[in-house]
């Protein structure tokens, strides 16, 4: 078992003196191998901060990060971005210029980590899995609808056999129908993979329905206000969502979330890009 | 305040570098250049004071202003009828395409024919590079007006002169500036080259005497000159185009 | 289409042949140009059927397509350099933009003067022009390349090298074809008032040529050819790019 994360006291600064802006200060909590996490808040709150921090996109100002057992992240390492967290990205970041099976076995071959044989053999059966991609292995992105675009992703990061699966609000931009489909898909996924799962999102629905802990943040600079476990059933099934069980859970989040929510509306926070 | 950028800085004292040397040493085809040092000094001395070089600035300048005016005025209005009007884009487009592969140099024997003055002439062609270039930015500006937009416009009621007036127009004005910016450095080579052929005035002839009396001093001088009039012009543009837009700051 | 055309050629000869204005009277007129061109025995010696007339587009054409190879092999390298490297862009883009300014066509004469002959300074001039072309649109298309590719491609594992091959040049590659077509044409206009200032053989001297030994006819032959060259080149680099970016005439609905 492997994909425990661990964040103690992480605070993130950018830039110096006057132009200095705190996005991330005194962030702990811990994830279980194996456990999904959603993280919640409002827009700006340092969220995708974090993410890339995790990530190893950028570094940090104060604090450690560890991934079961070894650091990661800490003031004066370098960031390195591996195939242990991989990233599915918020607008999508499969190469339109490559084939659905190029990009998919794009991780293990250029880590020669498999031979191409063995790549897309392990690709086809990843997509098949994921509802009958394996038929568009010879697309291009562009030719994918965006849920299928988002599953591919999804598969090209699964491929790489990562500690970490990290989302960063990857169903924002979808409508509710599509939306409650990805949620199946990759509640599906994790079962069956069983990947420690990161999940980024501002939305406390989508959020509590599918994850084991709810990691509520405050607006800038972006701070743990509130752990929520969620003590559901798995596997989720939507019916779940008009349970007490249910509603007791976003009552206790609603009102930390929404005083956060309008604390940014207020301050009129932007979206970090 | 922006930290300098030594590494720009670096680059830049390196080619001086470079010139001085190949320029001292005689390396080969240098024989005749001067270097930096010399080309300023020259220009302290002859040419600053000189009524002659500043009026050469005059006359170049006065050939740019007059072609790139009149290809802006003609050629905005000529996008726009082609972006238009269904019919005359039909029956003039084609016409357009053909003649703009033509390299505006290659107008100018014709162009002496045809105009009854030298400097005529010489405006002529001067105004043929930024013409074709804001028609095709107008025209395809034009076109790519948001569908939405005069959908929207239409079923709100709005009359076609109202339309073009407040939704084409506005969408048409980026396109223009970038048409200028590349117009105004257009007529600044050609009337350079132009100059060079079919004038005995203006900067281009200054660095073309320059050569033909292998005066490297001259030619020097007579580059960097042009170099700086046409950055000058570009800077008016550039300026003229942040006062036609100012949304986009 | 065809009215359009047919009606400038005939506003063309009616200028020509029957305005009273003395300006239109030195021009000639499209028939005589179209006679000319095609005849097996031309007046002035340049038409489809002479070789003295492939002479001069041979010499045209092979000049701008070795300043557009030379222009394109250093320009590309150059403009993913400024793009992709915060430090070289540093080192290169004050130099550049230093240089830039000069029109293209002013360096004829130093061109001259250094290369001590007019061939190589006619090719010079014109890999000027198709060089600050090329970089400049290589850079821009490197910069506005999604971060969010280059992100992916490191979790996944990626070398720079990697990173070079599968995603700075394939994102760059629309905006380097389009630098390229425009490289190609100003290449062609270039070229063209190189030839005609300072060269033996090729379009440009034809033009200057015929205009001195008033052979009028054959100006228009020139300026036409000239033309239709440009658009050729740069039709051919379009259609080059769309079958290596095969990839973008996939997408559903609109760009």
């Amino acid at each position: 078992m492997s994909g425990a994360l661990s964040m103690r006291g992480v605070s993130k600064t950018y830039g110096s003196g006057e132009a200095s802006v705190e996005a991330l200060r005194d962030c702990s909590f811990e994830v279980r191998a194996e456990e999904f996490v959603a993280i919640v808040g409002p827009s700006g709150c340092g969220k995708t901060t974090l993410l890339n921090a995790i990530a190893g996109f950028d570094t940090v100002s104060t604090g450690e990060i560890t991934l079961d057992g070894r650091r990661l992240a800490a003031p004066g390492i370098a960031p390195r971005p591996g195939p242990d967290r991989v990233v599915v990205f918020q607008h999508g970041a499969l190469f339109p210029w490559k084939t659905v099976l190029d990009n998919v076995t794009y991780g293990p071959l250029r880590q020669k980590a498999l031979s191409r044989p063995a790549a897309e053999a392990k690709a086809l059966e990843l997509l098949r899995a994921s509802g009958g991609l394996d038929t568009t292995a010879a697309s291009y992105p562009a030719q994918l609808s965006s849920g299928m675009q988002r599953r591919v992703e999804i598969v090209r990061a699964l491929m790489n056999d990562p500690r970490l699966l990290l989302l960063d609000e990857p169903f924002r931009a979808m409508d509710g129908f599509s939306k409650a489909t990805m949620h199946q898909h990759l509640l599906d996924m994790h079962r069956r993979y069983r990947k420690t799962v990161v999940f980024i999102t501002h939305d406390l629905d989508e959020a509590i329905y599918l994850a084991d802990t709810v990691v509520v943040m405050t607006t800038r600079p972006g701070t743990v206000k509130q752990v929520i476990r969620v003590n559901l059933e798995r596997p989720r099934v939507p019916q779940m969502l008009y349970s007490r069980e249910y509603a007791e859970l976003k009552r206790s989040a609603a009102e930390s979330v929404h005083e956060e929510a309008r604390r940014a509306f207020e301050r009129g926070e932007k979206e970090q890009a | 305040m922006k930290r300098l950028n030594w590494r720009g800085a670096v680059s830049i004292a390196a080619f001086i570098l470079m010139w001085t040397l190949l320029a001292r040493l005689k390396a080969p085809g240098f024989a005749e250049i001067p270097d930096p040092a010399a080309v300023g000094r020259a220009f302290w001395d002859k040419y600053l004071p000189s009524a002659a070089y500043w009026r050469s600035w005059v006359v170049s300048f006065e050939r740019v202003g007059y072609g790139f005016l009149a290809s802006q005025l003609l050629g905005i209005p000529l996008g726009l009828l082609l972006g238009t009007r269904r019919v005359f884009h039909d029956v003039v487009y084609p016409v357009v395409e053909l003649l703009r592969p033509i390299p505006p140099l290659a107008w100018v024997p014709l162009s002496i024919l045809f105009w009854p003055t030298a400097e005529l002439s010489i405006v002529f062609i001067t105004f043929i590079g930024p013409f074709f270039i804001i028609v095709i930015n107008v025209h395809d500006a034009v076109r790519g007006t948001r569908k939405e937009h005069l959908w929207l416009a239409r079923s709100l009621g709005a009359s076609p002169a109202y339309i073009f007036r407040r939704i084409i127009l506005p969408s048409v004005i980026p396109a223009v500036a970038v048409g200028m910016t590349l117009g105004i450095a257009v007529a600044w080579n050609v009337v350079i080259a132009a100059e060079m052929i079919a004038s005995d005035s203006g900067l281009g002839r200054l660095t073309w005497e320059g050569y033909v009396s292998h005066t490297g001093t001259t030619v020097l001088i007579g580059m960097i000159s042009i170099g700086l009039a046409g950055y000058l012009s570009t800077l008016l543009v550039t300026y003229a185009e942040k006062r036609m837009m100012p949304w986009q700051r | 289409m065809w009215a359009g055309y047919l009606g400038a050629a005939a506003l063309w000869y009616a200028c020509v042949a029957w305005l009273p204005l003395e300006s239109f009277r030195r021009l000639p007129d499209p028939v005589a140009v179209l006679t000319e061109w095609l005849s097996p025995q031309p007046t002035y010696g340049i038409s489809i059927f002479t070789a003295a007339y492939y002479k001069h587009m041979l010499y045209s054409t092979w000049r701008a397509t070795a300043a557009f190879a030379a222009a394109t092999l250093l320009g590309v390298p150059l403009g993913i350099g400024i793009g992709w490297s915060k430090s070289f862009s540093g080192f290169a883009s004050a130099l550049l933009g230093m240089l830039r300014p000069v029109p293209p066509l002013a360096w004829v004469p130093l061109a001259i003067l250094i290369f001590a002959g007019s061939e190589a300074a006619v090719i010079f001039v014109t890999f000027l022009v198709a060089f600050f072309a090329t970089t400049l649109n290589t850079a821009v298309g490197v910069k506005s390349i999604d971060p969010d590719f280059f992100r992916a491609a490191a979790c996944l594992g990626a070398s720079r090298r990697d990173i070079l091959l599968d995603v700075v040049l394939p994102g760059a590659l629309p905006n380097i074809f389009t630098g390229l077509q425009i490289a190609m044409g100003a290449a062609w206009f270039s070229l063209a008032a190189g030839e005609m200032i300072a060269a033996q053989y090729g379009l440009g001297f034809l033009i200057m040529e015929s205009y001195n030994l008033i052979q009028f006819p054959t100006i228009v032959i020139a300026m036409a050819t000239l033309g239709l060259l440009g658009y050729l080149s740069s039709a051919l680099i379009r259609l080059a790019g769309n079958r290596l970016m095969r990839w973008r005439e996939q997408s559903m609905g609109f760009a």
